[in-house]
């Protein structure tokens, strides 16, 4: 919202104060100012008011004019216009020559072989209006040769709000609320505005008026005969202009001024049309012609305004084309009205329709302010056009009031909230100033809030504080720290083990961590040959190809591998992040926090892949509990899944993640010549695994026993159980130290470590165990080698 | 024999010049004083002699023996530190331009800023959170008064799902549950509320450079007896000149926010100017918006269980994003998830 501080300052006296700091201070203490603030007319100087002598055809140009002008001087000037609008005895706005209208300084120049001395000007060129179809026409009485800007408010600081901080404040939607502001700030008195006595009609008829649905709070209306003037004054226009909006004609001017003035969206219908005015909602859906011509569909719970049954314009939000004012209307009817800003809010919505109306009424607006408006507004009229009348009573019923807010608090309270001292008189002048009623009695006060504030704004004696500390200033805050007890900060283990995890797969294993979307991109999964798989749905996805929330984080980080297959021929890639893996019975989102890990590698060799994986996970679970892992086979879930190879991750019995290979249909359509393999883990469940401690042996001060033993097989699980089977304490270590495989041959080599802590083993005692195990494996048919 | 034994000890002397590696010394050592060697030769030969000649030759024989052996062992320390001499001018020197290659994992640049963010918060005492992000309409919404017809329940900013549960469109869904998981032991021992929990947040709205539809947020809260906006104002001044390693300044704008009251737009001194000039970076204003605060409403106190007449408490957002894109001059937002290894193995480490 833009604010002119001509405007302001009708009703605080700022003189002597430096506005553009006021300003500032009105940004840190109220509502944030946009950085560029506009200083309006600064561009233009030398610009007089002249009179239009005489008019001659340029002889060779068709739009040319030869005038000479009268600026109060001696002589007459010469000047070539190239304006249609030009007559003899037209007033216009005159740049001289040394004139200035932004870079341009005006010169004596030859123009279609005649000198110009000085240009006629278009109210867009002296930047007061958008109108560049003719030189600008002065109707109003002046001394010929006036500086303009000693006739018309053209110098003025224009600032812009940023109507998202305004969004709480309805009051402020108004260049008298915001005025309030600038006077509570300046410690200046706020002026009251200038209203129309309505008493003096009270004996006329009434509109015939009725509210017959509860989402019309206040309706208020008067109507009036009998306007004569059809284009607003200057000054009237120009700060329009100034806040953004368009000149249209004296009636709808008058309206939008009252509501960039005081916040009231207004309406002026054709008498005619409103006969008997109904607010009310329709029982059924039909179609309806706003004033800008479009049609709009409303429905069931959109408020109108009828005359009767037939609609005449969307409550709160725009009037119809059918009750506009026309040139033959002869009465016409004010409304001045409030409304429930959520159905104002809700009906803009499924209209795409937002209006400066709707906008101010979805805050929220005073109801008290209906009545003040149409008084003002009645005011303004009679200066302008003092020949109008008013034909009716004021109409006004009220079928809402918001509750009046009164709240008590103690000097305490402010002192605990605040941290500082600000003294009672502080606290009292601060709020007077801004409307509220302060009685004192000691330290205790009790507050009145003021109509405009109570509608939603301040309910609370928190929302008091505010108002006391904005204008006292953030700035002049004494900061200090606070105190409390020492306690000991305990991190959570979900958030420890995370952090771990990333540690150990960036700092050991070089992996990289990629972020992702919660949701499946449809398209992408297509394209590498991965169904969409979730349990739910967004509800408004605006994209189609996102609306499936992910059930396992595999499918994400195959697409990622696929964008990434340029970057090096080896590369791990791994995410904590979350899933929906399920529903409750209640229908909420079973949510998981999922670590997903996936390698890539150039070439063949699935296993070592495979197996520097499965490495990595039993690193992790030996790293951060200190258990060994086991994988128990599984089977396939989904289509990116190979059905070999795919295991569950245990660690004490405990399921807690997969680790697998790719389905080569997937594989390939990412990397035909590359192996990929991925686990997924649950960190919460993982998180869940108590760690055990680190169990410390001393080493033996004998020295042990190595026997290697290989054997012909390509299975080491029966080896290991043989081992298992024999229950050899002295067994300290197996360590598979080598792997043969051929197309005839396979073998696998393990090392025996024997060691015991109170002697020196002899080789016969060992002997006997490893003879014990070659013979149980010889029982399954596995040998010895060689 | 005396010749014969002046003959020998010349003999070794010029053959010890000539051994030049250990073998050859070894082969020297048994050519005089192994069992067949010479000096030991001449000892067998001493049976022809009188029993005094034994005697002297004897003597001089052992003491051959022994010039022999000693300087055999010298002539053998010789040939190792020649040979010791001879690898170090072996030794080439190393290019070192010659680029390193050593494979080296990344961090996503979020985890980095939180870290360092949650490292900070901890050493003030304050715990870290972890929270899911589907959440209820009531712990995004309701629990923190956001009521019912607020705009920012509106269908076109939050995401919702079907079952009527959505994305957290903001960290202060996680607000209740922070203030019933401690209220208790704020109650009854008086430990003060002091958590952070940061966090991935949704908003449905279309992304560009500047706007992404997921993104980290870092709510903090901290609750106790006497919390004020002075407590506010220098916790955050304090709280910000660590995180950007600088004495900043801090300033308040009341903000709008449904579960702060007053509630405020923090701004902080712009880091390229420091606030007195203004340049491109801070719009020439000096100042750089930065986070959302206030104290925390009495309604959101009370929803979670705390009597708001009893105590107070600050919160604030902090936009992690945010932070790491101006942290490490990323400009577009969409790099963060873009997957992308050329973008993201730059984010090595950053302690």
């Amino acid at each position: 919202m833009f604010l002119s501080m001509n405007w302001i300052k009708d009703f605080v006296d700022l003189s002597g104060l430096d506005e553009l700091s006021l300003i500032n201070q009105f940004s840190l203490s109220t509502a944030e100012v946009e950085n560029d603030i506009q200083f309006k007319g600064k561009d233009i100087s030398g610009i007089v008011v002249a009179e239009i002598k005489s008019v001659e055809n340029h002889p060779e140009s068709k739009k040319l004019h030869l005038l000479k002008v009268d600026i109060g001087a001696d002589e007459l000037i010469d000047v070539v216009c190239g304006a249609p609008n030009v007559r003899v005895g037209m007033k216009t706005a005159f740049a001289k020559v040394g004139a200035k209208i932004g870079e341009i300084e005006i010169a004596p120049r030859p123009l279609a072989g005649y000198m110009s001395h000085g240009m006629c000007c278009s109210e867009k060129e002296i930047g007061i209006s958008d109108d560049h179809s003719g030189i600008m026409e002065i109707t109003d009485d002046v001394v010929l040769g006036t500086d303009i800007k000693d006739i018309y408010a053209i110098d003025d600081i224009v600032f812009e709000v940023d109507n998202k901080s305004l969004t709480n404040r309805p009051d402020l939607w108004s260049h008298y609320g915001i005025a309030r502001e600038f006077a509570a700030i300046a410690k200046r008195p706020l002026k009251a505005l200038d209203l129309a006595d309505l008493s003096v009609y009270e004996s006329l008829p009434k509109v015939d008026m009725k509210i017959e649905d509860p989402l019309c709070q206040r309706y208020s209306c008067l109507q009036f005969e009998n306007i004569s003037r059809n284009i607003a004054p200057v000054d009237m226009r120009i700060r329009l202009f100034y806040c953004g909006m368009r000149a249209i004609n004296f009636l709808a001017d008058m309206t939008n001024y009252l509501m960039l003035e005081m916040g009231q969206p207004m309406h002026a219908f054709d008498s005619r049309k409103v006969e008997n005015i109904r607010i009310k909602r329709f029982d059924h859906d039909f179609t309806f012609q706003t004033l800008d011509g479009v049609e709009r569909k409303i429905d069931t719970d959109t408020l109108m305004i009828c005359n009767g049954d037939t609609p005449v314009a969307i409550a709160g939000i725009m009037g119809g084309l059918d009750s506009e004012i026309v040139e033959d209307t002869h009465t016409l009817t004010l409304e001045s009205a409030t409304f429930d800003a959520t159905s104002i809010r809700k009906s803009t919505v499924r209209l795409s329709h937002r209006t400066d109306a709707s906008m101010r009424y979805e805050k929220s607006l005073d109801p008290e302010l209906t009545v003040a408006a149409i008084a003002r507004f009645v005011y303004l009229l009679k200066q302008y056009d003092d020949g109008i009348k008013v034909v009716s009573a004021l109409t006004d019923e009220i079928a809402y009031q918001y509750p009046e807010v009164t709240l008590s608090f103690d000097k305490a309270y402010v002192d605990r909230y605040t941290g500082i001292e600000i003294d009672n008189d502080t606290i009292v002048s601060t709020l007077e100033r801004l409307g509220f009623t302060v009685s004192v009695s000691g330290d205790d006060f009790t507050v009145n809030v003021p109509s405009w504030r109570a509608t939603k704004d301040v309910t609370i004696k928190a929302d008091i504080i505010e108002e006391i500390t904005r204008i006292y200033g953030y700035d002049n805050f004494e900061i200090h720290t606070a105190t409390a007890p020492l306690f000991p900060t305990r991190p959570e283990p979900c958030k420890k083990d995370e952090d771990n995890i990333k540690d150990i797969l960036v700092k050991r294993y070089a992996l990289h961590e990629l972020h992702s979307y919660v949701w499946n991109y449809a398209d992408e999964l297509k394209e590498i040959g991965i169904a969409n798989i979730g349990e739910i749905k967004l509800m408004n996805a605006t994209n189609p190809n996102i609306e499936t929330i992910r059930k396992t984080m595999i499918p994400t980080q195959l697409c990622q591998v696929k964008s990434n297959i340029g970057y090096a021929p080896e590369f791990g890639i791994f995410e904590v992040g979350r899933v929906v893996s399920g529903m409750t019975d209640d229908n909420l989102c079973i949510e998981n926090k999922i670590l997903g890990i996936t390698l890539y590698k150039k070439g063949m060799n699935v296993r070592e892949l495979y197996f520097k994986l499965k490495g990595i996970i039993e690193v992790l679970a030996d790293e951060l509990k200190h258990k060994p892992v086991s994988f128990e086979k599984i089977e396939a879930q989904y289509d990116y899944e190979h059905p070999t190879n795919l295991n569950a991750i245990l660690i004490g019995g405990k399921v807690i993640g997969k680790i697998g290979i790719v389905h080569p249909v997937v594989g390939k359509k990412i990397d035909k010549r590359a192996s990929i393999v991925f686990a997924e883990l649950d960190v919460d469940k993982f998180a869940e695994i108590a760690n055990n401690s680190i169990v410390y042996s001393e080493p033996s001060k004998f020295p042990g026993i190595d026997v290697d033993l290989s054997f012909l097989t390509s299975k080491f699980a029966p080896i290991k159980k043989a081992i298992e089977n024999a229950g050899c304490e002295l067994i300290k270590a197996v360590e598979v130290i080598d792997i043969y495989e051929d197309a005839d041959n396979s073998s696998i080599a393990v090392r025996l470590t024997f060691i015991d802590n109170t002697r020196t083993l002899k080789r016969e005692e060992v002997t006997a165990v490893t003879d014990g195990i070659v013979a149980e494996l010889e029982k399954d048919g596995i040998r010895l080698k060689g | 024999m005396k010749e014969k034994l002046e003959q020998l000890k010349a003999k070794l002397a010029s053959e010890l010049n000539a051994a030049v590696d250990a073998q050859a010394l070894e082969n020297l050592r048994v050519g005089y004083l192994g069992k067949k060697g010479s000096i030991t030769g001449l000892l067998k030969e001493m049976k022809n002699l009188s029993n005094e000649e034994k005697k002297n030759f004897g003597m001089m024989v052992n003491e051959l023996k022994q010039q022999a052996a000693e300087s055999i062992a010298k002539r053998s320390q010789e040939l190792k530190e020649l040979e010791i001499k001879k690898e170090i001018e072996l030794m080439p020197e190393f290019d070192l331009t010659i680029p390193t290659k050593d494979d080296r994992g990344s961090y996503h640049p979020i985890t980095l800023v939180q870290r360092e963010c949650e490292r900070i918060f901890t050493t003030m005492g304050f715990n870290v959170e972890d929270y899911p992000e589907v959440v209820t309409d009531y712990e995004c919404f309701e629990a923190v008064n956001v009521p019912k017809n607020h705009p920012a329940r509106d269908m076109q900013d939050t995401y919702y799902l079907e079952n009527g549960e959505l994305l957290k469109s903001q960290t202060s869904a996680a607000q209740n549950a922070i203030l019933r998981k401690y209220g208790p032991q704020l109650k009854e021992k008086g430990m003060p509320i002091r958590a952070i929990f940061p966090g991935r947040c949704f908003r449905n709205e279309a992304t560009d450079a500047t706007h992404e539809n997921t993104f980290f947020q870092m709510e903090g809260v901290m609750v106790d007896k006497n919390i004020s906006i002075s407590n506010l104002i220098y916790f955050m001044k304090t709280m910000l000149s660590e995180v950007f390693q600088k004495d900043i300044k801090v300033r308040l704008r009341p903000g709008f926010f449904p579960f702060v009251e007053p509630g405020f737009e923090l701004d902080i001194s712009c880091l390229i100017c420091g606030g007195d000039e203004g340049c491109p970076s801070c719009n020439h204003s000096g100042w750089l918006e930065l986070c959302p605060c206030g104290m925390i409403h009495p309604e959101v106190l009370k929803e979670g269980g705390i009597d708001p007449e009893e105590y107070t408490g600050f919160a604030f957002g902090l936009g992690l994003t945010r932070l790491a894109m101006m942290k490490y001059g990323i400009k577009d937002i969409r790099d963060l998830n873009s997957g992308s290894l050329k973008v993201m193995s730059q984010f090595t480490d950053d302690k």
